[in-house]
């Protein structure tokens, strides 16, 4: 207790500096568990807390579709690391499990908290109390390969303004480049990749895929953005591929450098820059015009079942500080949590980032409480539509069936 | 109380690892049970609930067709196997050991490493195949269409447990007396007629056995579709233990996965003793 109580003291500075309310870094060993994809982010947040701080946190790394399983099975058995962070769209149902401690008072005690991203606080917010932070942000975006432009004669720096527009710029690249370079990319086989793909060019034409309150689906009004990826992939113009991607082999598609244009995840920017590739990124467009993204990645609670409670919020309160958000998130190029801190000096450097920041501003994070089950998870109606409207004999049959199969999950 | 003694041991692991375990999914299946906190009698909704799952109802119409196309070509692959490796000849080690050989490797392993193999990005099936000329483009072995995935899937098992089934099988042919294949000859017996009055009805035991493991193990697939297919394309090949685990980890709901697993348990068990009755009754016939 001595020992704790005076980590606790020489501390007390710093905490004060960087504006977070108590915590306590009193040398002690936290676990933490988050998911591949989030992984860059948050092996960087804590090796950075590790060597400034007497705590020391133990991250370890589960693969994304395993992920909610482990949590599942862990929380079953009592045996929860300290910390544990979740994609965001899973998080109202955590929070309804009572998985986090609810941490309302330490949150609201950080002078910072109303410029903490609002749409992940809300995601872990449930009756006026909050369970988790934002851990890291990931927004849906195009990337375009820029050489691959110049070969087929396109422009490098018009990106589309409207989807019909990323249609025709992919179908150019197939005809003028041709062999095994294809127009673009998506996984036709992913429910979680097409509803952070699909789902913002419905937003960006004005329309809903379901109602506020997550309890009704309205993927009917997506018809118009599904039948030009239809095209795109009877066509030939998207790769074969798009028909079995499931995921895990997503990422390596669009780092081959043989797409066009595709959208993803604004986390793999620096992935596909370490390949050599020169992406250019700009919005979601809808089939109309304007733009939207899913803003995703995670939010990081404190679990229910640990007594560290104190240590584990010094970490988390870390995390959110100027240190972790500057100095660490944003000179890594990533996605920042605090809207105040959005113009710092590492975003001016690339015009890309201040892209990615730009739309985060304008992007959406839909609310469902039985969205795993009812979007991500192989066996959901959401995969069974989405393949349907894609690949099958009916698509608007399949939008339909889809909106009321979907519609009876969210409600199960 | 020395009996006691010697059978403690077993006694409590039976106990603990066994009746307790089954004791508390029982327990489970009758009440609404969510990850941590307050638990509810609720019984019997889950097991209504199960059957008014689609999910479930198709799975297990699925599970129970897979259970009959992997048995038969299991049994066949293996039992043609242990017929070609009987008899000591020279060399006849190293066919042994390769047919065995996929059974060292896990089965999940077995399952990443076809799902590696069989992939249009990163394997190498397509491209051989299309360089041999018997295919014009890249198939999708695991999602172009439901046959096309059950067929996948079947390779894997029958790869990996055909050498495992011979074993056992093997020990079963090797038990029977040389004398009485010697006799057969003397009057006058082909191969086939020896293979059937002879080789069947005294391995009678043997193959109850393995037909019973293949059954068994066939209605609780689970690693081959979850990793190789993920259950598609489009819940075609979703089986009833992804059922459970969709219930368990992806819904949270404890209870509704319990009871899929006692109706499966049941199942089982009633499955069981009827195969055994049948090939007991037939070799004491």
């Amino acid at each position: 207790l001595l020992i704790a109580t005076l980590g606790a003291c020489g501390d007390d500075d710093e905490a004060s500096d960087s504006g977070t309310a108590a915590g306590d870094d009193g040398g002690v060993e936290l676990t933490m568990w988050t998911r591949a994809g989030t992984e860059a982010q948050s092996q960087a947040l804590v090796d950075a807390y590790n060597e400034s701080h007497e705590n020391q946190v133990e991250l370890t790394i589960y693969p994304n579709e395993e992920y909610p399983a482990k949590i599942a099975s862990a929380a079953g058995a009592d045996a929860l690391p300290d910390i544990f962070t979740s994609d965001v769209v899973f998080a109202p149902n955590y929070v309804d499990q009572n998985l986090w401690q609810d941490i309302t008072e330490q949150f609201e005690g950080l002078e910072f908290h109303e410029d903490v991203a609002p749409s992940h606080v809300s995601a872990a917010t449930s009756d006026d109390a909050v369970y988790a932070v934002p851990h890291t942000i990931d927004a849906s975006v195009m990337f375009y390969n820029k050489d691959l432009y110049t070969q087929a004669g396109l422009d490098p720096e018009a990106p589309p303004e409207t989807l019909e527009e990323f249609a025709s710029q992919a179908r150019t690249i197939r005809q003028a480049v041709g062999g095994d370079t294809y127009g673009t990319y998506f996984g036709g086989n992913c429910g979680g990749c097409l509803v952070f793909t699909f789902w913002p060019s419905v937003w960006a034409d004005g329309n809903e895929v379901m109602n506020a309150e997550g309890s009704e689906s309205t993927i009917e009004e997506a018809a118009g953005v599904f039948e030009i990826y239809r095209a795109l992939y009877d066509e030939g113009v998207a790769s074969p591929g798009s028909k079995d991607e499931g995921g895990p082999t997503w990422l390596g598609a669009l780092q081959t450098g043989k797409i066009g244009i595709a959208p993803g995840p604004s986390a793999w920017l620096q992935l596909l820059d370490d390949e050599g590739l020169d992406i250019g990124v700009s919005a979601i467009p809808g089939v109309e015009g304007g733009s939207s993204t899913f803003v995703g990645g995670d939010v990081a609670g404190i679990s229910a079942t640990t007594d560290q409670t104190d240590a584990a919020w010094d970490f988390l309160s870390w995390t959110l500080s100027e240190d972790a958000q500057v100095e660490v998130l944003a000179k890594n190029g990533d996605v920042i949590s605090r809207t105040d801190l959005a113009s710092n000096k590492y975003a001016s450097e690339d015009e890309r980032i201040l892209t990615i920041n730009e739309v985060v501003g304008r992007g959406v994070t839909p609310f469902a409480l039985r969205f795993n089950e009812s979007y991500n998870d192989p066996q959901s109606p959401w995969v069974e539509t989405l393949r349907g409207a894609l690949f099958g004999d009916d698509p608007a049959g399949a939008l339909h069936d889809g909106a009321e199969s979907i519609t009876e999950s969210l409600n199960s | 109380v020395l009996g006691w003694v010697y059978a403690g041991p077993l006694a409590v692991m039976v106990g603990l690892f066994f009746v307790l375990p089954l004791v508390l999914v029982v327990w489970m299946s009758l009440h609404d049970w969510p990850l941590l906190g307050e638990r509810t009698l609720n019984a019997p909704d889950n097991f209504t609930a199960a059957a008014d799952n689609d999910l479930l109802r198709d799975a297990t119409v699925f599970t129970l067709r897979y259970t009959v196309i992997v048995t038969v070509v299991l049994f066949g692959v293996a039992m043609g196997l242990a017929l070609l490796v009987q008899h000591s000849r020279a060399g006849v080690g190293l066919f042994r050991t390769a047919f065995f050989l996929p059974a060292a490797v896990g089965f999940a392993t077995a399952s990443l490493l076809f799902l590696g193999l069989l992939s249009n990005e990163i394997g190498p099936v397509n491209d051989t195949l299309e360089r041999l000329g018997l295919i014009d483009e890249p198939v999708s072995w695991t999602t172009e269409n439901p046959g096309l995935a059950l067929a996948s899937t079947v390779g894997l098992v029958t790869w990996r447990f055909a050498g495992f089934n011979m074993l056992i099988l093997l020990v079963g042919l090797q038990s029977i007396p040389v004398e009485l294949y010697e006799a057969a000859r003397v009057d006058g017996a082909g191969r086939w007629q020896t293979f059937r009055r002879i080789t069947l009805p005294l391995m009678r035991s043997t193959i109850a056995l393995v037909l019973i493991l293949m059954v068994t193990g066939s209605l609780l697939a689970f690693d081959q579709f979850f990793i190789v297919t993920r259950g598609g394309p489009d819940n075609s090949t979703t089986s009833v233990v992804m059922v459970i685990y969709r219930e368990a980890f992806t819904r949270f709901d404890l209870g509704s996965a319990a009871a899929i697993s006692v109706l499966a348990l049941v199942f089982l068990v009633v499955l069981n003793i009827a195969q055994l009755a049948v090939l007991r009754r037939r070799s004491d016939a």
